[in-house]
């Protein structure tokens, strides 16, 4: 290599070495490969050579540009990743701040249960009907075979509202069940009917364990050769899905409702010891059933030698209670956040029976 | 309803064991809430007799003792260090292995002082039976040796308390659980039979009844010459064990037959009664003492018994404490009637009186007892305190209470869902009291028992008013066909039980089913989910609250305060389930939890009904993090979370209006109305009213809002088209309006967004401006216009074209001008 030659290539060399930026470089670059640059200006004299000297000095020059073009290419990529390394040294942060804070919002553990006993009895068929919390006397009671006297009325501590209608006879009652609702189904609608009407109730009863104001879930299937065989098979498919225990132990006593004949409450096993659901010798009782009452049918238009059917109903803060472990009754309605945030459930987890209650 | 066992085997014969007992009573309907065995720690303790009792070698204080104690222990060597123990004395002696309750030890053998010991003699202190305890308990001499201590005492009696259902009047009497047990298979039920008690003499009282419609039949007799004293042991240990006070043998009697036959009785001092007759009739607004001290005023609803010196008993409820039998009395007139159970439930209701008697009278008694009741108290009373009984009086005759119910064997299975054949069907009804009248293959008729006033009573419907006549007339034909039947047919599988009744899932309706919920009702679980993602606490309140405070947020009808209130702060039904809301918010605050949002989806009341609001309130700031300073909650939380919810129900949020007449609970100036057209309201947003929260404790600012979901029309459920995805880019124009501070951005935004319909897609504020670079009194709005174009790139002229137009409007609608 001539000497011209190999003075370029050390200058440069040592120039881009010593470049320190961007700006630097760049110079380097236009000044060795651009326009006026001068390994450019070398290979525009090879234009004037002879033949023979161009062949020889051509040579050299094209092996000094690779040679040179390379250099410069690396030494950019170099600078590159030094700026860049640089800036991530300087865009460090402390990771082990804290994100900043969510409000988290939760579902009630009431509107919760409502989903889930939803998400069950609709995979059995059953649809969700509604009623007022204000009700007619005949609605609460009259419909539903309990006459003013009758005694299971006076164990319904009632709620009463001033009567309306001409001259105020109509009585309203807030009601002390959701029956309202099945009654208003039964005349509204042919059989076959399978409802669940869950929803506020209301009894004048406030204690450790009773609260004026709670909710229940009824139920009613109406249509042809419906058997208590049904309404004892519904009920123990609900109860363990409900619980998540398939062999959970379920039992149906005799007892009595105005509305049902026969009518039975019903036990789910399990430990008066340590409370859990499902073990132990022991029996909760968690709701109450019966074949609809042939008067409760008639009442509603309904000839009970063609339809018959069940019905049942449950706390659902009793179910709650017993399925979360909840100690206190009176805890659902005082909104306490910290409660909330305990038993309460996430707005993006909603009761789906194929994701699992 | 408390009975013992021993006064159960007094009517049923069995050798059943307690727990077989109280299984079958549970599987019957007749549930049981506890039993009580004062025996149970006892069962280990036997009678015994000392054989011989020598001197102890090797100790001055102790006695060797050879015991018999029957079988397995008859002839053990106890060790004894009372003074008492001597040869012949009969003992209780307790085996090895036996927890002594009064000691809190557990017997071991052994040996004392070298002797060797095999057991304990024990003073009734050690059992745990009162405070005796000089030396060891001497029972009688001839006591066999070997009996359970507890059976011998008549300890082991447990005490049963059952659950008996308003239908079953005749399970108020221990015979009545008996006939049912003994249906059930457990044992037989004993004859009972009353032996008539002669009278000698006529009753110098009769009856007078004047009010047959309350009480169809009386009968009564006086037994005079008697002595009233306190009743014998067997009596008052049933009394305690069953929760009565003894107090003497006249009442002690009457309370037994009350929960021996479910009969309750009265009986009158005879001397203290005036006239010779007790009439029975109406109230008359007078008042007397009723035998619990109370002053009772008696209306000519309530059926009275009454002498001429005045009202004497509340018939069927309470006697008077002037004619009460006292330690005094020589004379009695005994009453044994029948009351109409509707009178007697709602004169017990209407005077709040409760006793045995209306419980009894009200569910219905044995409608053919009452001659055999009073001969068998006629007979217990000459018993237990002598004299001698007149002749029976009566008013009125028994009433025709033969009824009879028929029963298709198929009719088993077709409710119950389980075959019974027909004999044990027919075997289960006459166990209790059935008799049968006819019977065939297909079906049995049946006499209904006098006692079982719940089974083919005369049925009385209540059909819907509005009914369609010849709909109701079918149907009330039905029941009336099945009424009967259907109770027959629950007495039979309650006997047999209800699990024997194998279960069967109900059939599916389809393959897949069909939703639960309509798009209704599926709009309040999405709400709730939408704030809860959205950082809310779901609450659940009350419906009722504080009039008072309810005032505050809404009206407050009379029609909606409730006429028996269970506490005088929640009494009127709540307008918004904000009132709620705002005292949960200070509850939380006192407890220190000052910052949050609650919510709740739920009812509030009006005149005009029931609606189901969306209610969210807000307190205190946004939590505090590096780089970010604490944040007021705003109104602007509420209403962004208000059409968050409008969006996510499907409301055309694009297509509501705010207008600035918020309810009186809302601050005036920072509170909107959220509107679908003129009429509809959808709902409320804004900062509450500082008169709200005025010394309540809430120093900061309160936001919230209220949504009516019934107010948000039904999206419908069109097919959408197909979007249109231009492929040219859309410009975007930025504009800064002045206008005067009163023009509400939204005209401005609309104006500008009504300028031109095909070419602007989008339209936003994003700076709102008040200070010294615009003129006193007026604001700079900045708002963002995008243009979409369809089907090639616009042109500067094009836009600027639209500029001016979107200019021209705003100025035209708002007077605005373009900040320079």
């Amino acid at each position: 290599m001539s000497d011209d030659l190999e003075t370029l290539r050390q200058e440069t060399l040592a120039a881009l070495a010593a470049a320190a930026d961007r700006r630097e470089w760049d110079a380097i670059r236009v000044g060795t490969l651009g326009k006026s640059g001068r390994l450019t200006a070398l290979l525009k004299e090879l234009g004037r050579m002879t033949p023979d000297a161009r062949k020889l000095r051509g040579a050299a020059v094209n092996r000094l540009r690779d040679e040179l073009s390379r250099a410069i290419e690396e030494r950019g990529a170099a600078i590159e990743a030094e700026i860049l390394n640089a800036r991530l040294v300087a865009e460090r942060v402390d990771v082990t701040l804290p994100t900043p804070p969510d409000r988290t919002g939760m579902i009630h553990p009431i509107s919760r249960t409502m989903e889930e006993m939803t998400a069950i009895f609709g995979a059995m068929g059953f649809r969700v009907a509604e009623g007022p919390d204000i009700e007619t006397d005949w609605h609460n009671f009259s419909a539903l075979n309990t006459p003013d006297h009758h005694p299971a009325r006076t164990d319904q501590d009632t709620f009463y509202l001033p009567a309306e209608g001409s001259g105020g006879n109509r009585a309203r009652v807030l009601r002390t069940q959701t029956s309202g609702v099945q009654i208003r189904t039964m005349l509204a609608e042919t059989p076959p009917i399978r409802i669940i009407a869950p929803g506020r109730t209301y009894r004048a009863d406030h204690d450790a364990t009773h609260s004026p104001m709670f909710h229940q879930c009824e139920g009613l299937v109406i249509d042809r050769g419906i058997t208590l065989a049904h309404l004892k098979g519904c009920l123990t498919d609900f109860l363990r899905a409900f619980f998540g225990k398939p062999d959970l132990p379920v039992r149906f006593r005799a007892s009595y409702f105005p509305f049902t004949e026969p009518s039975m409450e019903v036990d789910i096993g399990w430990s008066r010891k340590s409370g859990e659901i499902g073990g132990g010798g022991d029996w909760l009782e968690v709701l109450g059933s019966g074949m609809v009452h042939p008067r409760v049918l008639a009442n509603c238009g309904l000839d009970p030698r063609e339809w018959q059917g069940f019905a049942f109903g449950m706390g659902i803060e009793r179910l709650t209670m017993l399925r979360h472990g909840i100690p206190d009754l009176r805890s659902f309605y005082e909104s306490d956040v910290r409660w909330l945030r305990h038993y309460g459930t996430s707005p993006l987890s909603p009761a789906l029976l194929h994701e699992g209650l | 309803m408390k009975f013992t066992l021993s006064w159960l085997h007094d009517h049923l014969d069995t050798t059943a064991p307690l727990e077989e007992i109280c299984k079958t009573l549970n599987t019957i309907g007749l549930e049981v809430e506890g039993v009580e065995e004062p025996g149970a720690a006892l069962a280990a303790f036997r009678t015994a007799r000392i054989v011989e009792a020598v001197q102890h070698p090797n100790a001055d204080r102790l006695r060797v003792c050879r015991v018999d104690a029957g079988p397995g222990f008859e002839a053990v060597q106890v060790v004894c260090g009372a003074p008492n123990a001597r040869t012949g004395l009969a003992v209780i002696f307790a085996p090895p292995g036996t927890w002594v309750p009064g000691l809190d030890i557990t017997i071991k053998a052994g040996a004392i002082r070298g002797e060797t010991s095999g057991g304990m003699l024990c003073s009734l202190r050690e059992l745990g039976l009162g405070e005796e305890h000089d030396g060891i308990a001497e029972l009688p001499a001839d006591t066999i040796p070997g009996q359970s201590y507890a059976d011998f005492a008549g300890l082991n009696d447990a005490v049963i308390e059952i659950a008996v259902t308003p239908n079953r009047g005749d399970a108020l009497a221990v015979r009545g659980i008996a006939r049912d047990l003994a249906a059930a298979g457990i044992g037989h039920l004993r004859p009972w039979l009353a032996e008539t008690v002669e009278g000698t003499f006529d009753s110098p009282i009769g009856w007078a009844n004047l009010f047959p419609e309350a009480c169809p039949w009386v009968l009564g007799r006086t037994i005079r010459g008697l002595r009233n004293g306190p009743s014998p042991d067997w009596l008052q240990n049933r009394l305690r064990a069953v929760g009565l006070r003894p107090i003497s043998a006249l009442v002690d009697i009457t309370n037994f037959f009350a929960y021996d036959l479910g009969r309750p009785l009265h009986v009158f001092d005879a001397d203290r009664v005036t006239g010779d007759l007790l009439t029975i009739c109406r109230g008359a607004g007078e008042a007397f003492q009723a035998l619990d001290g109370r002053e009772i005023v008696v209306s000519p609803e309530d059926c009275v018994i009454a002498d001429t010196a005045g009202v004497q008993s509340l018939a069927g409820i309470m006697g008077g404490d002037a004619t009460g039998v006292t330690a005094e009395t020589t004379s009695v007139f005994v009453e044994c009637a029948l009351f109409d159970p509707v009178r007697i439930a709602l004169s017990g209701r209407r005077l709040g009186l409760h006793s045995d008697a209306r419980h009894r009278f009200e569910r219905g008694v044995d409608q053919a007892l009452p001659v055999a009741a009073l001969e068998a108290a006629s007979r217990m009373i000459i018993e237990l305190c002598g004299g001698e009984a007149s002749e029976v009086v009566s008013a009125g005759a028994a009433p025709a209470w033969q009824r009879e119910a028929r029963l298709r064997f198929a009719r088993i299975a077709g409710l119950g869902g389980v075959d019974v054949p027909a004999d044990e069907a027919v075997a289960a009804l006459e166990g209790l009291g059935f008799a049968v009248r006819r019977r065939d293959a297909d079906e049995v008729l049946v006499d209904v028992p006098s006692w079982r006033n719940d089974i083919a009573m005369p049925m009385v419907l209540d059909q819907a008013p509005g009914l369609d006549p010849a709909r109701a007339r079918q149907a009330e034909d039905g029941a009336r066909t099945v009424d009967a039947e259907c109770d027959l047919i629950e007495e039979i599988l309650r006997l047999r039980g209800l699990d024997s009744i194998p279960p069967v899932s109900l059939p599916a309706l389809s393959a897949v089913p069909l939703p639960a919920l309509t798009p209704r009702q599926v709009r309040a679980a999405a709400a709730r989910r939408v704030l809860a993602s959205r950082g809310l606490m779901e609450t659940v309140g009350y419906s009722f609250v504080a009039q008072a405070a309810a005032a505050r947020f809404g009206d407050v009808p009379e029609g909606l305060r409730l006429l028996n209130p269970i506490a005088a702060d929640l009494d009127q039904m709540r307008p918004t389930p904000m009132v709620n809301l705002l005292s949960a918010i200070e509850r939380n605050a006192a407890r220190g939890y000052p910052d949050l949002g609650l919510f709740e989806v739920g009812p509030g009341f009006s005149a005009d009904g029931q609606t189901q609001i969306a209610t969210a309130l807000y307190s205190g700031h946004t939590p505090r993090f590096p780089g970010r300073t604490a944040q007021a909650v705003s109104l602007w939380d509420a209403k962004a979370d208000a059409f968050a919810v409008l969006a996510a129900l499907g409301a055309p949020v694009e297509g509501v209006q705010v207008t600035a007449d918020a309810p009186g609970h809302y601050h005036p100036g920072r509170s909107g109305v959220i509107r679908q057209g003129p009429r509809v309201v959808l709902g409320y947003f804004g900062q509450m009213h500082p008169a709200l929260l005025a010394g309540r404790g809430l120093d900061r600012p309160v936001v919230g809002f209220e949504l009516f979901l019934d107010a948000i029309a039904e999206p419908k459920r069109r097919r959408r088209a197909a979007p249109d995805l231009s492929p040219f880019q859309p410009v975007r124009r930025d504009f800064a309006f002045v206008v005067t501070r009163d023009v509400a951005a939204d005209a401005v935004l609309r104006a500008a967004r009504g300028a031109e319909r095909t070419l602007i897609s989008g339209i936003s504020l994003f700076d709102v401006y008040e200070g010294d670079k615009v003129p006193e009194g007026h604001k700079s709005l900045g708002v963002e216009i995008v243009l979409q174009p369809a089907e090639r790139s616009l042109t500067d002229a094009e836009i600027e074209a639209v500029s001016d137009k979107v200019v021209v409007a705003v100025s035209r609608a708002c007077g605005a001008v373009l900040r320079g």
